[in-house]
């Protein structure tokens, strides 16, 4: 459209419109240059020690030493900590979307408050999920289970642990994955449903065998970006159950885990000589960047995807 | 159009309900169906519990029930058999549950170290002051070894000092450099991608401005700390190296997205009509977009602004690693500053469970809670009246 | 955990996910064996995760994790019962005696494990090369706030602190500003590596911490009085007890853990071969009569 209007262009120099243009341009173009710029840094500083060795390497000896230094330990702490909120957050977060698009009344004064109450959660500062998991998910439900289970003597639960962390994480971005969920829900021609049900099948036939399994890009859109968010966020951990140094892996549920945002913190400040580590920092950051950039791409790719399958569709 | 799709829609559930009326009764859908509706009422109750557990830690403070009093009267350990249990439960600030499971020996033992606890003590003027009592969080108070009255957050000393006004100061004063830093940025941004570029250069930009929300803040936290700050310096060449410049620039190119994605999406809503009106009128894109579109667009805008303002003050790790932390009462942002995310993220493991400074912080956690509840709410409601009425206008 | 319950049931697939919770989960009581936690002071940290390293090196079967945060989060977690050992750099206070034995009935067994001059680094371009402990206190409680007050160049003084959760600061504000607050426009840092970047960086930069990372900024000698030598935080000087900011650094344990692997980690740390890694790692050995 804004093409066709090429041929009325004035013949007089507008000097304002080619200045705001050169303007709010070279604003963008500033954007994207620092963008680049921080990029860069990381790529530069952070290639040289970026290696198989370093990316599989344990912390069972020297952590800060440049030659020795490895992330493995911080690569599976991460994983093991998104891994168990996916396991949480996408079918609870699927079902809640499914709930409020198929069987809520979506004029209902309730749904309204509750569709604005989950989208307001998207804007809860991360420290206040930290907050919450120390506050509910260790000292309550935790300590509740200690109570229990071991008479309120040693504490096996009531403490930071790698499940109260993906837990925090998981209430952290259940609305990333109901918001994408109910999109694609309704997103799905009714004709779908419609001939699903004059079929004679049930309504939640229609739901589990027709509407999801359309809507299913969506929804693996909704947990990739929710894994890539949790992925890098630091502040929801501090309590919950992240730790300077293991010797070895996570073993269990109620162990301690690394990671590698918090150890890009670590690094930052807390090394013993922070100008001497800064190419480990470099490198962990570069590790971290790839992850949560490597997790955004896929979902850009298969929301990309969805879209022209739907396009083929109509 | 909006009539016919609500028939449908009516008509649909009536369809609905119909069917499964229609139906021979089958159980375990039935139970299947209560199952997701409990489901989704127990996600939504989370949502709800957040504020509720984080009150409740902050509750103590709120009501005017903790006491930091420092002053505290000391009992002899071998009067033990003089105080009743009531006596030596209320003494030892045990509950009664405690108290029945200690032995004679366990009491004792604490009433020892409650003596050396009393020798210990530096006599203070203000020893009897209950320091998180309202008056003292908000307003300023001449402690010893202070000249006039002052506001002090100083958690960890004999006289415990709560004053929260630094903190609320650092975090405006970070939250308002990020927004001076991004809002001109990232609305110019916006109009030039959705208005004037064309639309090759629109394909690439958006998502590189987009990939900007994929850096995770602590990784922005290092390149201020490390990057930033020593860049600004050399421009500015201000006292302190970390400062709320820093801080604030670096939280800016965090919220830059969240502004933008929010201004270009109520600028593109706006009709295209609107637009090709203008320029049939004789106007160039500029004009069109600077006259017709931004204001037809302007409380997008303005949700935008307050979505960011929102996300800007709930950010930790960027000010925990960048703005030198320092809770000073000061207005130039070339002083460190101390926020209330980053007061939190850096105390918080080290205060007492459940003691007075826990409290402190969930309170100010909830302060937190409530400012960005409310922004978003703002933020949402008018981007949804905006839609609306550009929905029904088109029409 | 209701939560997981609820989805299990109701959708096939999580069925198959709960079952791989709850197996997770009962391995997670079996694990408890051979695992020790260590938590708490900043200064401690570098020390103890070398200590754990070579120490797991010979004891294969035990596994060491540490938590640093803070000698203040050292003893809420030892009290708490979420940590073996509590690291800190400044002794115990009676508070914390206290809310151990509500906790578990005893006073927490305290071990020295090394000794550590507590440096005070300004940035190699200051002119300055020693001070008093007065003129000390003046800046770090904002008394003093030029340097030519203490005979350097005409600037302003900036001062690096450390996050209150540390054992470090504690000391420094008890044994130096004695008992005083730090002045406000202090920059608050997360570690002392974090101070030393700071001064390495800022010609007016005065900042405190562990000897051992002083690194590229120089150590200043200390005067007790205006009137005695200054004193360099070296370890000949640290350990005779010249040097006026000297502390010990320790460790805490709940008596009634103190057995079995906790014990000989802990007796292992004060031998020879521990003490040895102290040295390594820029701090101080103990005396010999202290390490019994």
């Amino acid at each position: 459209m804004s093409h066709s209007n090429q041929q009325f262009k004035r013949k007089t120099f507008d000097f304002s419109s080619w200045f705001f243009t050169v303007l709010t341009g070279a604003a963008t173009y500033l954007i994207v240059s620092i963008l680049a710029v921080i990029l860069l840094n990381v790529l530069i500083s952070g290639l040289p020690r970026f290696s198989w060795r370093f990316l599989t390497g344990g912390t069972e000896r020297d952590m800060f030493s440049v030659a020795n230094a490895g992330v493995w330990p911080m690569i599976v702490g991460t994983s093991i900590r998104v891994f168990v909120m996916t396991l949480m957050v996408v079918p609870v977060g699927v079902i809640t979307a499914i709930y409020l698009t198929e069987y809520a009344s979506s004029i209902s004064f309730l749904t309204r408050v509750i569709r604005g109450a989950v989208n307001n959660l998207a804007g809860v500062p991360s420290i206040v999920f930290g907050l919450f998991g120390l506050g509910f998910f260790i000292s309550y439900v935790g300590k509740g289970l200690d109570h229990v289970f071991y008479a309120g003597g040693e504490s096996h639960w009531g403490k930071p642990a790698v499940i109260w962390a993906a837990l925090t994480l998981a209430v952290m971005t259940l609305p990333v994955v109901i918001v994408a969920t109910e999109e694609s829900l309704r997103s799905i021609q009714p004709g779908l449903r419609e001939a699903s049900l004059a079929l004679g099948a049930t309504k939640l036939q229609t739901i589990f065998k027709i509407v999801v399994p359309q809507a299913m890009p969506g929804i693996l859109t909704g947990a990739i970006l929710a894994i890539g968010r949790a992925a890098g966020e630091v502040a929801p951990i501090l309590f919950t159950g992240v730790a300077y140094y293991m010797a070895d892996l996570p073993h269990s549920l109620n162990d301690l885990f690394m990671d590698l945002g918090f150890h890009t913190f670590i690094l930052a400040s807390q090394s013993p000589n922070i100008e001497q580590t800064k190419p480990i920092l470099y490198s962990t950051v570069l590790t971290l960047l790839l992850l949560t950039f490597g997790l955004n791409f896929i979902a850009v790719l298969v929301r990309g995807r969805m879209r022209a399958a739907r396009r083929s569709v109509h | 159009m909006q009539e016919t799709a609500n028939n449908l829609e009516a008509k649909r559930s009536i369809g609905w309900m119909g069917l499964s009326r229609g139906h021979k009764a089958r159980p375990l859908e039935w139970l299947i169906e209560k199952g997701i509706f409990l489901v989704a009422i127990s996600a939504i109750l989370v949502v709800f519990l957040i504020f509720l557990f984080v009150l409740r830690e902050a509750w103590p403070i709120f009501s005017g029930k903790a006491n930091s009093a420092a002053a505290r009267k000391v009992i002899p350990a071998d009067q033990i058999d003089k105080l009743t249990p009531a006596q030596l439960q209320a003494y030892l600030e045990l509950t009664p549950d405690e108290f029945n499971k200690k032995d004679k020996e366990t009491l004792k033992l604490l009433m020892e170290v409650k003596e050396e606890a009393g020798k210990e003590a530096v006599p203070d003027k203000d020893e009897a002051l209950n320091t998180t009592e309202w008056k003292y969080i908000l307003k300023p108070y001449a402690w010893t070894g202070y000249s006039k009255p002052e506001y002090i957050w100083q958690p960890i000393s004999n006289i415990k000092k709560y004053n929260i006004i630094p903190l609320i100061i650092g975090s405006l004063k970070t939250t308002l450099v990020a927004l001076l830093f991004s809002v001109p940025l990232s609305i110019a941004a916006a109009i030039y991608v959705s208005q004037l570029a064309n639309p090759k250069v629109k394909e690439w930009v958006k998502p590189a401005i987009e990939m900007l929300s994929g850096i995770p803040s602590v990784v922005m936290g290092v390149f201020a700390l490390l990057v930033l700050a020593t860049f600004l310096q050399t421009i500015f060449h201000y006292n302190s190296r970390l400062n709320a410049l820093v801080a604030g620039v670096a939280l800016g190119l965090a919220i830059v997205p969240v502004i933008f994605s929010i201004a270009e999406d109520a600028l593109t809503s706006v009709p295209r009509s609107y637009v090709q009106a203008a320029l049939a009128v004789g106007s160039s894109k500029w004009q069109a977009a600077w006259q017709v579109v931004l204001p037809a667009a302007l409380p997008g805008v303005f949700a935008a602004v307050i979505l960011g303002f929102g996300r800007a003050i709930g950010e930790t790790m960027i000010v925990l690693l960048a703005s030198g932390n320092a809770s000073i009462m000061s207005a130039s942002i070339f002083d460190s500053t101390r926020s209330i995310t980053s007061t939190i993220a850096a105390e918080l493991a080290e205060a007492v469970f459940g003691g007075h400074h826990y409290g402190m912080l969930f309170m100010i956690g909830t302060l937190l809670f409530g400012v960005t509840f409310v922004s978003n709410l703002m933020g949402e409601y008018i981007m949804y009246r905006l839609k609306s009425r550009l929905e029904g206008k088109q029409k | 955990m209701g939560v997981i319950g609820k989805s299990g049931s109701f959708m096939k697939n999580s069925l198959k996910k709960l079952t791989v919770i709850l197996t997770l989960a009962a391995c997670a009581l079996s694990a408890q064996a051979g695992k020790i936690t260590i938590k708490g002071s900043d200064t401690l940290l570098t020390l103890a995760q070398k200590w754990a390293e070579i120490y797991m090196g010979a004891h294969s079967e035990t596994k060491i994790s540490v938590l640093g945060g803070g000698s203040g989060i050292g003893f809420a977690a030892l009290q708490g019962q979420q940590t073996d050992l509590a690291n800190a750099s400044r002794k115990i206070k009676s508070t914390e005696i206290e809310a151990c034995i509500k906790a578990f009935g005893k006073r927490p067994t305290e071990y020295k494990v090394c000794l550590d001059g507590l440096t005070v680094y300004v940035n190699q371009e200051n002119p300055v090369k020693e001070l008093t402990l007065e003129q000390l206190e003046g800046i770090f409680t904002g008394k003093i706030k030029n340097w030519k007050e203490v005979g350097g160049n005409d600037a302003a003084i900036t001062v690096y602190s450390r996050e209150n959760s540390s054992g470090t600061y504690e000391f420094f504000k008890e044994h130096v500003l004695k008992g005083k607050d730090f002045v406000a426009s202090a920059q608050t840092m997360q570690g002392t590596s974090q101070v030393v970047q700071g001064v390495e960086n800022d010609a007016k930069a005065i900042g405190y911490g562990g000897a051992s990372y002083a690194a590229k900024t120089r150590a200043l000698g200390i005067k007790k009085d205006s009137s005695s030598p200054a004193i360099a935080p070296t370890e000949e000087n640290v350990v005779k007890g010249t040097y006026p900011i000297w502390r010990y650094l320790f460790v805490y344990v709940n008596p009634s853990q103190d057995k079995g692997e906790i014990a000989s980690y802990l007796t292992w740390i004060r031998s020879d071969e521990g003490q040895k890694v102290v040295k390594q790692e820029g701090y101080y050995p103990l005396p010999e009569a202290l390490r019994k």
